[in-house]
C-alpha cells in the first residue's frame, strides 16, 4: 500500500471518527449521555491522534493530545462537565476536525480559534487535578509524540490475585499459557500455583481439553490496566479474575464479561491506561468509576460496516439498470413472437423481473445514507454561527436516521450549510430582542428530515422574527428585481429571496453572504430533481422546506412521442394529461395558443417546437396535451403527438460524453434498446418564456404554485 | 496554424485507415475503441449539423457524429452501410460515423510527412500529418483537435 492510499484511508477513518465524536458531544449537550459517550469520544480522539502521529502531522498531535488530556479527566470523574467545559469540548471537537481538514487539502491552517482553545484546555486540565497539578503541565509537554515513554512519576507497588482458567479453545487458536505467565513474570514478582485436580483419570482423557488452572498472585508497580492487557488475545478463551489486593476501592469480583469487553472495545485505550492512572488520577483510586461504563460498551459497540468505492457501486447499479431493460427487451421479442400471456415462460420472465427489481432496489440501498452526519454538520454551523452573531442558538434534529442517496447528502452539504447560516444571521434576533419579544433567550433551528411518498422532506424551522417583508420588497425594487409599484403577494414578496441577485443583509456579514445566495440554493436543489419552499409567520420565524427525489439514478417518466421521437417527461412535473376538442382553444397574439382547463386559460406549447424537432404548430385534435408545472412557473400545456407509457426510466447522464443540451436533462434507454431523451420541463419552459415574460412576469413565475406545495 | 506532434523518427505506430466524405483519412488505433455497424440513432435537439445523435453502446449514451460533416466534407445519408467507429479521446466517448473502414496500416513515426503548410485551414486543422500508401495518401487526424474537451455551448 502506498502512503497515499495509506492517507486516504487514515482520511476516511478520521470523517468516521469525526462523526463519532460529533455524535458523542451531540450527546453530552442535550444530556442524553451515559458513561459510554465519553469513552466513545476519547477513543475517537485518542485514534485520530494516533493515526496522526504516523503522518507526522504535528499540530493535529498536539492539538488531539491536549483534548484527550481533558476527555481522560471527564472519563475519570475528575472533572466534572459543566457548560463551560462543554463549550470548550465541542469547539475543541469543531477545530479538530478543521485540523484533520487542513492535514487533508494540505493547506497547512491553523484554525483561529485553536490557540484559545488550548488555553482553555490547559486551564480546565490543571485545574481539575490540583494535587496532580505538575505531572498535567508535564502533560502538556510537546512529548505527546511519544506518551507511552512519559512516566517518571513512580507508581507504589499493587498486588494483583489472578485466577487462570484457559478453555478448550485457547489452544485452539494456538494460544500458549506459559507465554502469559512469562509475560506476567516480566511486570513483577509472581508466584504461580497450578490446580491440577480437574484433570481426569487418563481412560477419560482428551488430550485436546484443557484441564489445568492457575491462580497467580502479582506484586509490581503495575497498573491492572497492564496486567489485563496480557490477557488481550486470549478474552473469551479462558476465565480470568483479576482482583486487586491491596486496593479496597475496587469492586469485588468484577465480572469477567465487562472486563474483557472493555478491553476488546476501548481500541488504543490499554497504551494509555497505565499512564492515565499514574498521571491524571490519585493513585489509590485506579479503576472507580471506569468499570461500571464498560457494561454500556457492549451495546455500543457499533455494527460492522464495509468501505466500498463508491464507483464500484455505481457500476453495479449501471449493470441492474441493464439487466432490467435487457428483461424488458426480452418480454418484447416473446410478445413479437406471439407467445400467450398465460404461457410458462412468460410467469418465468415475470419472476426473472421482479428479482432483477428486487436487485436494483437492494443495490439503491447500499447507495443510501442516513443524512445523520450531515445533519451533525449543521450542529456545528449553527454553533458557529452562534458564536459569530453572539446569539445563542440551539438546533434541534429530527429524523436523523431518514435514508437518502449518498450523492444527495453530498451534495445538500452546501445549501443546507447556507440555509442554516441564514436562519441563524437573519432569522434568529439577539437575545435580548428574544427576550422583549417574549421569547426565551436562546433560539432554536429545527432540522428535520422524512420520506413523505417516494420523495425526502427535509425542513428547517426557526423561531426567529421572521422575514422582513417590507425590507425584501425594498430592497428587490432597489436593485430592479420588480417595478417599483409592483403589488406582490406575501407568498410572491417570500419567493424574492430566491432570485439571482437578491442579498438582503444591507452589510454582507462574515457569516452570510459568502458568495452563495439563496438562488444558488435554489439551483442545486432544483439540479437534484428537488424543490425548495417558504414560509414564514411575521414575529414567529420562518419554514423552509426542501423536497427531494429519494434517489437521482432513476426517474419517474411518462414515455411520449414527439416529432417521431420518443421522448420521456419527468412525472414529478406532470399535473395532468388532457386529451382537448377544438372548441377549447383560443389563439392569443400571432403564434400564441391558449387551451382552457376547466375554466382557467394555459397557454400551450408544441414540445417538438420548442425542442427544435419541428415546428411550432400541432394538431389541435390529435395531439395529447401534457399539462406540467414547474417551481418557477405557471400551468403550460405541451403538445405531444402520443403517450406510450409511465415507468421508471433509469438516468443516463449526457454531460460526460457530450455536453448539456438544451431542454434536456439526460437520457436514457428503453425496452427496445433505443435512447430516449428525457425532457427538462423547466428548461423547456425558460426556453419557450422569452416570448410571453416580462419583469412582472417573472415575479410572477415565483409564485403561488410552490406554496401549493407546501402542504 | 497547429502543432505538429514531433513523431519518433523509429517508433512503429498503427493507424486504422477509413473513408469519410470519400477521402482517406487514418486515426491512431490507441483511440479506437471497437468498431461497430451503422444503427438509426436518436437525435438531439439543438445539436450542431455533424452531430447525428445519441446511440446505446451496451448501456451507456455515447454521442454519434458525421466525421464527414465534422470536416467540412460532403456528406451523404447514413445507411446500413456505414461504419461507426467508436473513440475515446480526452475521456469522452465517441462514435465517428465514416464510409468505411479499410486497414490497419503501421507505419514508422518517421515517414509521416507534415500537412503542407498552404493546406491547412480551418477545416482541416485536426489534420496533423500524411502517410503514403502504395499510390494513395491518407491524412493523419488528430481527434483532441476534432473533438475538444468541452464541446462548444450549443444554445
Amino acid at each position: 500500500m502506498s502512503s497515499d492510499s495509506l492517507k486516504a484511508t487514515f482520511f476516511a477513518e478520521c470523517e468516521d471518527l469525526l462523526d463519532a465524536l460529533s455524535a458523542g458531544l451531540g450527546a453530552m449537550a442535550d444530556g442524553s449521555a451515559d458513561g459510554e459517550t465519553v469513552n466513545a469520544i476519547f477513543r475517537a480522539v485518542h485514534s485520530i491522534k494516533g493515526a496522526a502521529g504516523a503522518f507526522a502531522l504535528t499540530d493535529l498531535v498536539g492539538f488531539a493530545h491536549k483534548f484527550e488530556t481533558v476527555l481522560d479527566l471527564i472519563r475519570s470523574d475528575t472533572l466534572t462537565v459543566d457548560a463551560d467545559v462543554l463549550r470548550v469540548i465541542t469547539r475543541s471537537g469543531d477545530v479538530l476536525a478543521d485540523l484533520v481538514e487542513a492535514a487533508q487539502t494540505e493547506s497547512g491552517e491553523i484554525p483561529e480559534a485553536m490557540d484559545a482553545l488550548v488555553q482553555s484546555l490547559v486551564t480546565i486540565a490543571q485545574d481539575a487535578v490540583p494535587a496532580a497539578g505538575a505531572a498535567a503541565t508535564m502533560d502538556f509537554a510537546p512529548l505527546a509524540f511519544v506518551p507511552l515513554d512519559i512516566g517518571p512519576i513512580s507508581v507504589p507497588s499493587s498486588r494483583f490475585a489472578i485466577a487462570f482458567r484457559p478453555e478448550r479453545g485457547l489452544f485452539d487458536n494456538g494460544h500458549e499459557p506459559l507465554h502469559l505467565i512469562d509475560a506476567l513474570r516480566a511486570l513483577g514478582d509472581l508466584k504461580v500455583e497450578c490446580d491440577v485436580s480437574a484433570v481426569p483419570p487418563l481412560d477419560q482423557f482428551d488430550p485436546e481439553n484443557s484441564y489445568l488452572s492457575w491462580t497467580m498472585e502479582l506484586v509490581g508497580p503495575v497498573s491492572e490496566g497492564e496486567v489485563r492487557r496480557i490477557f488481550d488475545f486470549v478474552l473469551g478463551l479462558c476465565d480470568l479474575k483479576i482482583d486487586r489486593l491491596d486496593d479496597a476501592s475496587v469492586e469485588d469480583d468484577l465480572p469477567l464479561a465487562e472486563a474483557g469487553q472493555e478491553e476488546a472495545t476501548a481500541i488504543g485505550e490499554p497504551a494509555m491506561t497505565g499512564e492515565d492512572r499514574g498521571q491524571g488520577l490519585a493513585p489509590d483510586a485506579p479503576a472507580s468509576g471506569k468499570q461500571p461504563r464498560a457494561a454500556s460498551a457492549v451495546a455500543a459497540a457499533p455494527p460492522t460496516t464495509l468501505r466500498v468505492d463508491p464507483e464500484r457501486v455505481d457500476r453495479l447499479i449501471n449493470t441492474v439498470g441493464e439487466l432490467i431493460i435487457n428483461q424488458a427487451v426480452i418480454a418484447q421479442k416473446m410478445r413479437a413472437m406471439g407467445i400467450p400471456p398465460n404461457a410458462e415462460v412468460i410467469g418465468d420472465l415475470d419472476d426473472y423481473r421482479y428479482l432483477a427489481r428486487e436487485i436494483q432496489e437492494g443495490v439503491m440501498a447500499i447507495r443510501a445514507q442516513p443524512v445523520k452526519p450531515l445533519f451533525q454538520r449543521m450542529a456545528r454551523i449553527v454553533r458557529e454561527a452562534g458564536e459569530a452573531t453572539g446569539k445563542t442558538v440551539a438546533l434541534v434534529t429530527e429524523g436523523e436516521g431518514t435514508e437518502v442517496d449518498k450523492t444527495l447528502v453530498e451534495r445538500l452539504a452546501d445549501p443546507l450549510t447556507h440555509m442554516i447560516r441564514n436562519a441563524v444571521d437573519h432569522g434568529i434576533e439577539t437575545p435580548e430582542k428574544r427576550l422583549a419579544a417574549g421569547k426565551s433567550a436562546t433560539g432554536t433551528v429545527k432540522l428535520s428530515a422524512a420520506h413523505r411518498s417516494g420523495h425526502v422532506e427535509i425542513v428547517i424551522t426557526d423561531d426567529g422574527a421572521g422575514l422582513n417583508r417590507e425590507r425584501i420588497l425594498a430592497t428587490a425594487q432597489r436593485k430592479g428585481l420588480v417595478p417599483p409599484d409592483a403589488k406582490l403577494s406575501e407568498a410572491e414578496i417570500d419567493n424574492l429571496l430566491f432570485m439571482p441577485g437578491f442579498s438582503t443583509a444591507s452589510t454582507v456579514t462574515n457569516l452570510s453572504g459568502r458568495g452563495v445566495g439563496m438562488d444558488v440554493v435554489k439551483t442545486t436543489i432544483t439540479s437534484l430533481g428537488g424543490r425548495v419552499t417558504i414560509s414564514s409567520q411575521p414575529g414567529q420565524g420562518s419554514v423552509f422546506t426542501i423536497l427531494l427525489p429519494l434517489t437521482l439514478a432513476v426517474l419517474d417518466g411518462m414515455v411520449v412521442t414527439v416529432a417521431s421521437e420518443t421522448m420521456v417527461l419527468p412525472l414529478s412535473s406532470i399535473v395532468e394529461t388532457i386529451r382537448a376538442k377544438p372548441s377549447d382553444f383560443a389563439p392569443i397574439g400571432p403564434n400564441g395558443m391558449l387551451m382552457s382547463v376547466r375554466g382557467s386559460h394555459v397557454p400551450v406549447l408544441s414540445l417538438g417546437g420548442v425542442l427544435g424537432l419541428s415546428d411550432h404548430d400541432f394538431d389541435c385534435e390529435r395531439a395529447v396535451f401534457v399539462l406540467i408545472q414547474t417551481d418557477s412557473s405557471e400551468p403550460v400545456a405541451l403538445a405531444v403527438d402520443h403517450i406510450t407509457d409511465q415507468r421508471q426510466v433509469v438516468i443516463k447522464s449526457l454531460e460526460g460524453n457530450y455536453g448539456s443540451i438544451p431542454g434536456v436533462s439526460a437520457a436514457t434507454i428503453l425496452g427496445d434498446g433505443k435512447i430516449a431523451l428525457i425532457v427538462d420541463t423547466e428548461a423547456v419552459l425558460k426556453m419557450a418564456a422569452p416570448k410571453r415574460s416580462n419583469l412582472h412576469a417573472l415575479a410572477l413565475e415565483t409564485s403561488h404554485d410552490r406554496i401549493a406545495h407546501l402542504g | 496554424m497547429t502543432e505538429l506532434p514531433i513523431w519518433d523518427e523509429n517508433e512503429t505506430l498503427e493507424f486504422v485507415s477509413l473513408v469519410a466524405g470519400q477521402q482517406s483519412f487514418c486515426i491512431e488505433i490507441t483511440q479506437i475503441r471497437e468498431i461497430r455497424r451503422w444503427t438509426p440513432v436518436t437525435s438531439l435537439p439543438y445539436a450542431e449539423a455533424s452531430v447525428l445523435g445519441v446511440m446505446n453502446l451496451r448501456g451507456a449514451v455515447i454521442p454519434i457524429m458525421d466525421l464527414a460533416v465534422k470536416l467540412g466534407l460532403p456528406s451523404s445519408e447514413p445507411s446500413e452501410r456505414d461504419v461507426v467507429i467508436v473513440v475515446s479521446v480526452n475521456s469522452r466517448t465517441i462514435g465517428l460515423l465514416v464510409e468505411s473502414v479499410a486497414e490497419i496500416v503501421t507505419v514508422k513515426g518517421g515517414d509521416i510527412r507534415e500537412t503542407p503548410a498552404i493546406a491547412r485551414g480551418e477545416g482541416t486543422k485536426s489534420i496533423i500529418g500524411l502517410v503514403s500508401l502504395d499510390e494513395d495518401m491518407s491524412r493523419v487526424l488528430d481527434l483532441s483537435q476534432l473533438l475538444p474537451a468541452q464541446v462548444e455551448e450549443v444554445a
